[in-house]
C-alpha cells in the first residue's frame, strides 16, 4: 500500500467521506463498484418474486400497494446503478453483467413465492433484514451512495409496514391464514438467516476496512434477530429453530445458518435463478423499441 | 443495439435537488440520467416527489453546475474567519485588569 493510499484508507477510518470527484484507491473504487452493483442487482431482481402476486393479490388495495412497492424498488436500482455508472461502470454493462449471471444478487430473490403468505413474509421480514443492512450504509465512506440511502431506507420502512399489515390481517383471520403464515416463515427462515452474509468478523471483511459497511455481518443479523425475533412471537407465530434463544450475555444464540446453501444460491443454483434471470433477459428484449423509441423521439 | 447504445450515450444526467418543506434549502438528492429536460422532469418526479417528501424539486444538467472545491488563502487573512478573533483569553485579561469575575462567577 502506498502512503497515498494508507493517508486515504486512515481518513475512511476515522469517519471521513469522499465525493466522486475525490481521489481514491483503485482497489476501494472496484469494492465500491461490486458491492453497489450488487445492491443495485437485488433491489432490480427483488420485484420479481412480488410481481408474480400483483394479479393474484386478494384486494384492490393490496394490488395498488404491492404495485407500488414494486415501483420504489427499480426506483431504487435505478438511484443506484447511477452511483455505479458514476464510479465508471456503466448501466448497460451492469445489466448485461446480470443476465449472463457474471455478477451477483441477494440469495432471498432466488427463492419461490408459493402462497400470499410468502408476500407478507418478504415484506416484513425480508425488507426489515435489508432496512438494517442499509442503515448501515448510512454513514458509507462514499458519500453519494450515503446519500441516496436515506430515501431507501425511508421506503423501505413503508414496506415493513405494509408487509406488517399483510401479516396481521392474516393472523387475525382463519386458521387456514394462521397456518399460510407459520408455513410461510418456515420456508423463509433458512434463507433470512443467511441474509447478512458468514460470520467473518468485521475488521478481516474488506467493505468493513474501507468502511463502505458500518457493522459487520455477525452484528446485523443479532440486530435483526433483536427487533424482529420478539414481534414474531408475540403473534403467536414459531421461529422454525429449536436453538433459537437470547443467552444470559444478551446474545442471540441459534443453529448455525447453511452456508453451503447460501454459497450454492448466490452463484447462480437457487431454485428460481434461472428463471428469473430469463424473465428479465426477456423483458430487456422485449423493451428494447421503447427505449429506441424514447431516445430517438426526444433527440 | 448498436443504435441503442450510440442514442443512450446522447442522453444527459441531470442533479436533482430536492426541498422537503416551504422554506427550507434545497439539499442534493441524487441524480437522473435522461434524453431531455422533459423526461427529466418527469424522472425527477417519480423518483423524488412520489410519495409527498418533497414540495419543489430543482432538475439541473450535471454540465450546469459549477464546482468549487479549492478555497487557497495566500494572505492568511483570518479577519474573515471565526478563528481570528480569539476574544477568550484577552477577555480574561481585560477582567483581570477591571478586577472583576466572570458572569457565572458572581
Amino acid at each position: 500500500m502506498t502512503a497515498q493510499e494508507q493517508e486515504f484508507l486512515d481518513y475512511v477510518q476515522s469517519g471521513g467521506q469522499v465525493e466522486t470527484s475525490d481521489w481514491m484507491p483503485d482497489d476501494y473504487r472496484a469494492k465500491l463498484i461490486k458491492f453497489i452493483e450488487m445492491h443495485g442487482n437485488s433491489e432490480l431482481m427483488g420485484v420479481l418474486p412480488e410481481r408474480e402476486w400483483i394479479l393474484r393479490a386478494p384486494t384492490l388495495q393490496r394490488k395498488l400497494a404491492l404495485t407500488a412497492k414494486v415501483q420504489d424498488e427499480v426506483g431504487h436500482s435505478q438511484l443506484i446503478y447511477r452511483v455505479v455508472e458514476d464510479l465508471g461502470k456503466p448501466r448497460d454493462e451492469c445489466l448485461e453483467d446480470l443476465i449472463s449471471g457474471k455478477s451477483k444478487f441477494h440469495n432471498v430473490f432466488h427463492y419461490p413465492t408459493k402462497t400470499w403468505g410468502d408476500v407478507g413474509v418478504i415484506a416484513w421480514l425480508v425488507d426489515a433484514a435489508a432496512i438494517i443492512s442499509q442503515k448501515a450504509l448510512l454513514k458509507c465512506s462514499y458519500a453519494p451512495y450515503a446519500r441516496i440511502m436515506k430515501k431507501i431506507c425511508w421506503e423501505e420502512s413503508f414496506h415493513i409496514l405494509h408487509g406488517r399489515d399483510v401479516i396481521l390481517t392474516m393472523m387475525n383471520g382463519t386458521d387456514e391464514q394462521r397456518e399460510l403464515v407459520q408455513e410461510a416463515l418456515d420456508r423463509w427462515w433458512g434463507p433470512l438467516m443467511q441474509f447478512h452474509g458468514n460470520p467473518i468478523a468485521a475488521e478481516e471483511d474488506p467493505m468493513y476496512i474501507w468502511r463502505i459497511k458500518s457493522q459487520g455481518n455477525g452484528e446485523a443479523r443479532q440486530q435483526f434477530l433483536d427487533g424482529y425475533v420478539p414481534q414474531i412471537w408475540e403473534l403467536g407465530l414459531t421461529v422454525p429453530d429449536p436453538k433459537l434463544r437470547k443467552n444470559d450475555n444478551d446474545v442471540w444464540e441459534f443453529t448455525e445458518p447453511d452456508w453451503e446453501e447460501l454459497k450454492h444460491v448466490v452463484t447462480g443454483h437457487g431454485p428460481r435463478t434461472q428463471d428469473r434471470l430469463g424473465l428479465r433477459r426477456t423483458a430487456r428484449d422485449e423493451t428494447e423499441w421503447v427505449r429506441r423509441v424514447v431516445l430517438t423521439e426526444a433527440a | 443495439m448498436g443504435q441503442a447504445r450510440r442514442a443512450h450515450r446522447s442522453s444527459v444526467i441531470y442533479e436533482v435537488f430536492r426541498q422537503e418543506r416551504k422554506g427550507q434549502p434545497f439539499a442534493h438528492a441524487g441524480s437522473v440520467e435522461a434524453p431531455n429536460d422533459a423526461f427529466a422532469d418527469w424522472y425527477a418526479r417519480e423518483e423524488f416527489g412520489r410519495r409527498g417528501e418533497s414540495v419543489a424539486l430543482w432538475v439541473v444538467p450535471r454540465d450546469s453546475v459549477h464546482e468549487i472545491s479549492e478555497f487557497a488563502d495566500e494572505l492568511e487573512r483570518n479577519y474573515h474567519r471565526v478563528d481570528g478573533y480569539p476574544l477568550k483569553e484577552k477577555l480574561r485579561e481585560a477582567r483581570e485588569r477591571a478586577g472583576t469575575a466572570a458572569p457565572g462567577d458572581r
